[in-house]
């Protein structure tokens, strides 16, 4: 498993209305472009229910979202789980398809396997995990060739007490 | 002051004009434009509007131009227009994501019924313009819309 974390200064947002834990999850079809942004739409509706930080909610779902396009682009099928608390939300996607040979090359911005109909649809140009790892706070990968991939994101709601 | 009268080539060509035209004592600094709104863009445009005919008085402040949604995934500025040639579902859920909440199809780029819908459930306005992207962007620029970077 490969972990990022990011720095977390001016993260967070101290405005957060939540008193339960809430957990969804989605099934993704790999191939299905009509239908992929559903679930990290779905997941938007949910945090803006919840009144979270529209920064916190922006970043989550483009993150998601990113991962939801790659699960559409590269896997046969996937699921997003999204579990949210009164401190953070955590997405976890994972989905059966050929696995990441080398996390570290596909962590690199520009690096890219997608195929001309993912870059015809306005994806493909190799930034998505990249583009994830900023928008989290925390980003595990795990990957086996052949089997599948999963991707975790943590996001915070406000700032852990500096110690 | 505003010198929006004068066209892109008129400036370009004779830079004196845009001084020629200031009164004394107000600088090298023009005044700003005021913010272009959504119904101004579709004249400046010669565009139409497809749908979100509610939000014609939402100002503009920003624009960005990409055909390449993972560029747009990576803004981070709010209230953005977005200008594409782009017209598929995931523009408009690449909008979404981004809360990015008006977008102009150039290049005489339809949005589709299905895109409007998406369009509509998220409270977004399209617009269809027949210009290219270049055009788009030097119309805009010319009346005031300004770059990200």
């Amino acid at each position: 498993m490969v972990c990022y974390t990011r720095p977390v200064s001016n993260l967070f947002s101290d405005k957060k209305v939540m008193s339960e834990k809430v957990g969804v999850e989605y099934n993704v079809d790999g191939g299905n472009f009509t239908r992929a942004g559903y679930a990290s739409s779905e997941i938007k509706k949910i945090l803006k229910k919840l009144n979270v930080d529209m920064g916190i909610i922006k970043r989550t779902v483009v993150a998601t979202y990113e991962g939801e396009v790659n699960i559409v682009a590269h896997a046969y099928s996937g699921t997003i789980y999204a579990d949210i608390d009164t401190e953070r939300v955590r997405i976890v996607l994972r989905d059966e398809g050929p696995g990441i040979p080398d996390i570290e090359q596909a962590m690199e911005e520009g690096f890219s396997t997608a195929s001309s109909q993912v870059r015809e649809m306005g994806f493909g140009a190799g930034m998505g995990l990249p583009n994830m790892k900023k928008n989290a706070d925390v980003m595990n990968i795990s990957s086996e060739v052949g089997k599948g991939t999963t991707v975790e994101i943590i996001l915070y709601f406000k700032q852990i007490a500096s110690s | 002051m505003i010198y929006n009268h004068l066209s892109l080539p008129q400036i370009l060509n004779n830079p004196s004009r845009v001084m020629e035209m200031q009164e004394p004592g107000e600088g090298k600094c023009p005044e700003k434009p005021d913010k272009m709104k959504v119904k101004n863009l579709a004249e400046v445009l010669d565009a139409r509007i497809v749908c979100g005919d509610h939000l014609a008085d939402h100002a503009i402040e920003v624009a960005f131009a990409s055909d390449l949604m993972s560029d747009v995934l990576t803004l981070k500025n709010d209230n953005v227009l977005l200008i594409t040639g782009l017209a598929n579902v995931q523009t408009i859920r690449t909008a979404e994501m981004s809360d990015i909440s008006c977008i102009i199809f150039a290049r005489n780029k339809k949005a589709s019924p299905e895109m409007i819908g998406l369009a509509r459930e998220n409270d977004m306005v399209l617009l269809e313009c027949r210009y290219s992207v270049f055009k788009t962007c030097g119309l805009l620029y010319q009346a005031g819309v300004q770059p990200i970077f």
